[in-house]
């Protein structure tokens, strides 16, 4: 039943940085379980629509409406402030490309883990450590390190903490920001599989930003190309990267290295 | 004839108490928010008790008995020359006693006595926001106190029990005002902190380098944070006062020779000297007779 309404409309959502554009004429659905990639070269207005839909950079014009656990839609720049903050760190998820943006460094690891629990009330020492160690486990870093700090840690490590930290509290919607970027392609391909698997596995929807097609023929359902701000093609993933109709797209396709 | 140039009353000028009076009024009325002020410069090095200071000069009357207090002593060198700072520049009444006092300027330890209604306990303060080494920035942690986030603070405590199996911080161990504000108690010992929870007596904390002024007022809930299966504990000291043979009180250790020689005596010296006054007598302690 629930499946049958998207999760978040975005309709017309422009950003203007003074009279510079940062994207605008935005306009698209996101249904529970599904992942969208947003695509484009540096500059094209990934990384300001992904913040404009994230509730970190109010948007100029347009609106976008989430459909809140009680199923009522909200426009999430009409909330309070107190309600937005609640939702983005219980119900959303934000994947930062850099860890130590979104991770406490100076904190251990499980801690990491535990501020979102704590952060929602929960005040039992026991359960809090039960959880992070079992989300370590699921993003496959061993119990011994729970104690340790993501200083401490490999940059592979620390994007699949940043992971664990976002996903404890179970959201339905979680934004990623050139998740697999400043990593080895090794470690990028192994990310990209445990990413792969705890999207399926939860049902989650993302909204990932990325420069590599790579990433968004295998993480996505959909995907959206931009270009100076605009939204120049969208479609399903495969149909757009096999099968593209706009010239930049093309471009952009043919310009990946064959080895 | 020259006149000796003369200080106003309790030093600081009477729009400058105004001026500190209003942002007390303001912490009695929301208690546990930290109320910014103008701190103004006095003739003593931040760190010395700028904030207190400022907070007891705001407050004090001539007929006021003061009490200053440094580590829980009236004889060290902080609280000699508050008490004598104030016993300048406001001629009042200056004692050790606890009992006696009207106000009590304090760092560090709160009054093993009982205070009671009509007292103030005005406390030294260095750094009044409990969640700033978490979160350096001071437009996030207004932020936080106002939507009541504070996830943060037991993250800080977690911290703690991961690394030491228990919380081990033992001082400026944050408490819940009323069930609103998170507020740092100072650096009192965590020891001290059930004396501040429905306390008789008004608690004003001044904090002068960092402009900030908080209070608790008088008979108001103070809750020091823990986990369900972690609760508050505060310390417990095996041996008594070596001198009085006080038992639940807190006490110093003292090294007495360089043979590892060493014995606890009771940090608050006049609730030491009151019992043995009495002729309660510790492990090392002579009786008071037999001394004279």
């Amino acid at each position: 039943m629930t499946a049958e309404q998207p999760l978040l409309r975005v309709s017309n959502l422009a950003k203007y940085y003074g009279s510079r554009l940062g994207c605008a004429d935005v306009s698209f659905e996101l249904w529970p379980g599904e992942v969208l990639a947003i695509v484009g070269e540096s500059g094209s207005g990934k990384t300001t629509l992904l913040n404009a839909l994230s509730a970190t950079l109010e948007p100029s014009a347009g609106e976008t409406l989430y459909r809140m656990r009680d199923g009522q839609w909200r426009n999430i720049y009409d909330l309070s402030e107190a309600e937005r903050r609640f939702l983005v760190r219980t119900d959303w998820g934000f994947v930062h490309q850099n860890p130590a943006d979104g991770l406490r460094m100076t904190v251990s690891a499980g801690a990491n883990v535990g501020e979102r629990l704590m952060a929602v009330g929960d005040r039992h020492y026991g359960n809090i450590r039960a959880t992070a160690l079992d989300w370590l486990g699921r993003v496959e870093i061993a119990a011994d390190r729970i104690d340790d700090q993501p200083r401490s840690f490999s940059g592979g490590m620390r994007q699949r903490l940043q992971i664990a930290r976002n996903l404890v509290t179970g959201p339905r919607l979680v934004f990623m920001d050139e998740p697999t970027g400043g990593l080895d392609v090794s470690v990028q391909a192994r990310l990209l599989d445990l990413l792969r698997g705890l999207v399926g596995e939860l049902g989650l929807a993302a909204i990932v930003v990325t420069h590599d097609l790579a990433v968004a023929r295998l993480l996505s359902h959909r995907m959206m190309v931009m270009k100076n701000g605009h939204v120049i093609e969208s479609g399903l993933t495969d149909r757009v990267l096999d099968d593209p109709r706009e010239p930049y797209t093309q471009l952009l396709v043919s310009s990946i290295l064959q080895v | 004839m020259t006149t000796v140039a003369q200080y106003n009353f309790a030093y600081l000028d009477e729009q400058t108490k105004r001026m500190i009076r209003r942002a007390i009024l303001k912490a009695v009325a929301v208690p546990g928010y930290q109320v910014p002020f103008s701190s103004r410069e006095m003739p003593m090095p931040y760190g010395w008790g700028t904030g207190g200071v400022q907070v007891t000069a705001s407050i004090i009357g001539p007929s006021d008995v003061l009490k200053v207090i440094d580590q829980g002593a009236d004889d060290t060198t902080n609280a000699v020359s508050i008490r004598a700072f104030f016993a300048k520049v406001a001629q009042v009444e200056t004692t050790t006693r606890t009992a006696e006092a009207t106000i009590i300027q304090t760092r560090h330890r709160i009054p093993e006595k009982p205070l009671g209604k009509g007292q103030i306990l005005v406390y030294q303060v260095p750094i009044p926001e409990p969640l700033r080494y978490l979160e350096p920035r001071e437009t996030e942690t207004r932020k936080m106190h106002a939507l009541e986030e504070y996830g943060l603070m037991h993250v800080k405590l977690y911290e703690d029990i991961a690394r030491h199996g228990r919380i081990a911080t033992t001082f400026a161990y944050p408490v819940k005002v009323e069930g609103r504000y998170v507020m740092d108690p100072s650096p009192t010992p965590k020891f001290d902190n059930p004396k501040m929870h429905m306390s008789a007596a008004l608690q004003l904390f001044g904090a002068g380098r960092e402009h900030r002024i908080y209070a608790v007022p008088p008979h108001t809930e103070v809750a020091s944070l823990d986990f369900e299966d972690h609760p508050f504990t505060i310390q417990h000291f095996p041996e008594p006062c070596a001198l009085c043979g006080a038992r639940e009180v807190y006490l110093d250790e003292v090294i007495l020779d360089d043979h590892g020689g060493h014995m606890f005596v009771c940090s608050d010296t006049d609730h030491c000297e009151d019992r043995r006054g009495a002729g309660h007598v510790g492990p090392l302690g002579v009786a008071q007779e037999a001394a004279e």
